[in-house]
C-alpha cells in the first residue's frame, strides 16, 4: 500500500490552580516544544484555502492571518516534518505525510509524546501551583466537541460526488471498529447510558463545508496541499480521536482501502444508507451492533453486515492485485473484528478502544456497586485520554500489557526526530535539521528559506511522493549549507 | 432491571463457548491469574483516578473546536 496520508489531532486541555484561558495554556504548550521544533519558523498560510467547495464554489470568508511574531507562537514546526499549532484554543498536532496505516499509527503516537513531554514541562516549571492536563479524545461532555481528522490524497480525476456516495455508508458504519466510546449523550441527542463513539451525537448533516458547526459526514473542503489537477485530500472528521494503536490502525488502513476502490470504480454496488446521519448516532448506541439500518435500496442491513460488504470487496481487490504485508495485516484484522464483534464484542477488550473503556468502566461499576451515573464513571471516561503517564488510564493499562499494540516506544522515540523516509514530508524535515537556522517557514507545499538581506527563497513541494530520502537524500548530502542545497537546487 | 447471569445469556448466545470454558483447567487457571491481575489493576485504578470526580468532570469544559 502506498498511499499519502495523515491525522490532526486537536486536544482538550484542563487546568487546576490558576484562572488563565486555555489560549494561555496552549502557549505554553507550545513554547515547551521548542526543542522538538525549528527555532523560529512561520506557518505560511498563503497556499491555504480551507473554503473552497469540492462541489465546485467559494464561499466567502475573512480568514484571519497572524503577524510573525504571533504566526511563531501559534505555530511550531516539528522537526518530524509534523506541525503543532494551536486551533480555537486547543493545542493540536497534525502528523507528517505517511504512506501506509502502520507509519501512521507510530507517527499519530509520536505526536501525544510530544503533548505529554510539553506537559510535563509546564507543570514542573509551574512548581505545583499551575497544573495542566491534555486529554486526547473529541467531547467536554457538554456539547463542545473538537475533532480528530483524517486525509488521504485521492485522485482528481474521481467525482466527487461518486466518492461521496460510495464512502457514506462506510464512513457512517466503521466506528463500530474504532470508536473511542463515551459514558452518556449530548447536543440535544437521545439519551443513553454509554455510547460507541464521542462524536456521532455532532453530527447533523450529510454534507457540508463546516466542520464547527453543522458538522457533516462528507466535508466538502476542496484544500488538496497538492497539484489541485491531479489530487484532492479527503478530509474524514467523522473519527475519533484513538488511543489505541490498533483503533487507529484499523480506522486509517480500512480507510484507505476503502478510498483506492473507490478510485478503482469497485464500489460501485455497495450499500447506500437510507438517513446516514441517523443511523450514525442508532450505531453508536447499538453496544451490541445488532441494530438493523434501513438502505436507500429498501433492505435492511447491520452495521457489521454493511462494514463486511466494504471488507468483501477488498479481499477481492487485494487478491487481484496481490498484497503487502500491511494491506495483508489490515484485511486480517479488519475481518477478525467484525467475526469477534458479531459473535462476542468482550473479546475486543484489549484492542478496540470503546471495548477496552467499556470493560474498565464495568469492572469499576461492579467493585463499587455503582450504575452509569456516577460520576467516577465519568471521571474514568475522561481521564481514559489522559496524557499524563501516572495519570492516563489508556497508558496504565498498556503499562501493564493489558492492551494490544501496532508499535513501540523505541519507534515512536524516533518519529519524533524523523519524518517517513518516502514522503516529501522527509525533504521537510531533513532541511529544519540540518538548517535549523536558515528555515524561515513552510507550508505543506513548501518550504521557505532565508537569505540575509536577500527576498526569502522559497522551495516547492507541490507533490507530497515526492521530496523522498531515495529522490534527495543525495542532494541534501552534498548541501552543507542552505545556501549550498538553494544553489544546487538552481543549477 | 436484568440481573448480571440474565445479561451474560444475552451477551454470549448459545452459551457452548462458556461450557467449554468450565471444563478445560488450564483455562480456569488462565482465568484465576487474569481475576488476579485485573484485581490488581483496579486497586491502581483507584489509586489514580481524580478525586472530587464530580466537581472535575462539572468544571472540564472546552471551546468548541476545529
Amino acid at each position: 500500500m502506498y498511499r499519502v496520508m495523515g491525522i490532526e489531532t486537536e486536544y482538550g486541555i484542563a487546568a487546576r490552580g490558576v484562572a488563565e484561558d486555555s489560549f494561555t495554556h496552549s502557549l505554553m504548550i507550545l513554547a515547551a516544544a521548542k526543542g522538538h521544533a525549528a527555532p523560529s519558523a512561520i506557518w505560511d498560510y498563503a497556499g491555504e484555502n480551507p473554503s473552497k467547495d469540492a462541489r465546485g464554489f467559494q464561499v466567502e470568508e475573512e480568514t484571519e492571518v497572524p503577524g510573525a511574531d504571533d504566526n511563531r507562537d501559534i505555530n511550531k514546526l516539528v522537526r518530524n516534518g509534523g506541525r503543532l499549532y494551536i486551533d480555537a484554543g486547543h493545542p493540536e498536532y497534525s502528523t507528517p505525510e505517511c504512506s501506509n496505516p502502520l507509519d501512521l499509527v507510530t507517527h499519530e503516537k509520536a505526536g501525544e509524546l510530544l503533548l505529554a513531554r510539553c506537559l510535563q514541562e509546564v507543570n514542573e516549571q509551574g512548581a505545583g501551583e499551575r497544573s495542566l492536563v491534555l486529554y486526547k479524545n473529541n467531547s467536554d461532555g457538554k456539547g463542545n466537541s473538537y475533532g480528530c481528522h483524517e486525509n488521504y490524497q485521492t485522485l482528481r480525476e474521481v467525482p466527487f460526488e461518486h466518492l461521496a456516495e460510495v464512502l457514506a455508508a462506510f464512513l457512517v458504519t466503521r466506528q463500530v471498529l474504532c470508536g473511542a466510546g463515551k459514558v452518556g449523550a449530548e447536543n440535544g441527542s437521545s439519551r443513553t447510558t454509554y455510547q460507541i463513539s464521542q462524536r456521532a451525537d455532532f453530527f447533523e448533516n450529510y454534507m457540508g463545508l463546516y466542520t464547527m458547526k453543522k458538522r457533516p459526514i462528507i466535508n466538502t473542503r476542496d484544500e488538496p496541499h497538492a497539484d489541485p489537477e491531479r489530487y484532492r485530500r479527503l478530509h474524514v472528521i467523522v473519527g475519533d480521536a484513538n488511543m489505541s494503536e490498533v483503533s487507529t490502525f484499523l480506522k486509517t488502513g480500512a480507510t484507505a482501502l476503502v478510498v483506492e476502490m473507490a478510485e478503482q470504480g469497485l464500489l460501485d454496488d455497495c450499500p447506500r444508507l437510507a438517513d446516514p446521519v441517523g443511523a450514525m448516532k442508532a450505531i453508536s448506541r447499538d453496544l451490541e451492533c445488532r441494530a438493523l439500518l434501513p438502505l436507500a435500496d429498501g433492505e435492511e442491513e447491520t452495521a457489521i453486515g454493511i462494514q463486511q460488504r466494504y471488507l468483501d470487496h477488498a479481499w477481492a481487490y487485494g487478491q487481484s492485485q496481490g498484497v503487502d504485508q500491511i494491506t495483508k495485516s489490515a484485511l486480517e484484522r479488519w475481518q477478525q473484528t467484525l467475526d469477534q464483534l458479531a459473535s462476542n464484542p468482550d473479546q475486543l477488550a484489549d484492542e478496540v478502544d470503546w471495548l477496552i473503556k467499556k470493560s474498565l468502566i464495568e469492572q469499576a461499576m461492579e467493585r463499587w456497586g455503582c450504575q452509569w451515573d456516577d460520576p467516577r464513571v465519568a471521571m474514568i471516561d475522561l481521564q481514559y485520554h489522559d496524557l499524563r503517564p501516572e495519570k492516563g488510564l489508556y497508558h496504565t493499562l498498556a503499562r501493564q500489557g493489558f492492551v494490544k499494540r501496532m508499535t513501540d516506544q523505541e519507534r515512536i522515540e524516533h518519529a519524533l526526530e524523523h519524518a517517513p523516509e518516502n514522503t516529501r514530508a522527509y525533504f521537510r524535515s531533513e532541511c529544519i535539521k540540518r538548517y535549523p537556522e536558515s528555515v524561515y517557514g513552510a507550508s505543506w507545499t513548501s518550504i521557505l528559506f532565508s537569505q540575509g538581506d536577500q527576498a526569502v527563497a522559497k522551495v516547492p513541494l507541490i507533490d507530497p511522493q515526492r521530496g523522498t530520502a531515495a529522490l534527495v537524500g543525495e542532494l541534501l548530502e552534498r548541501s552543507q549549507t542552505a545556501e549550498e542545497l538553494l544553489a544546487n537546487l538552481r543549477a | 432491571m436484568p440481573t448480571e447471569q440474565q445479561e451474560r445469556k444475552t451477551r454470549y448466545p448459545g452459551g457452548a463457548d462458556q461450557e467449554q470454558v468450565s471444563a478445560n483447567p488450564d483455562i480456569i487457571e488462565k482465568g484465576k491469574k487474569l481475576k488476579e491481575d485485573m484485581d490488581a489493576l483496579m486497586d491502581e485504578i483507584d489509586e489514580v483516578l481524580e478525586e472530587n470526580a464530580e466537581e472535575f468532570v462539572r468544571n472540564y469544559v472546552q471551546q468548541g473546536g476545529e
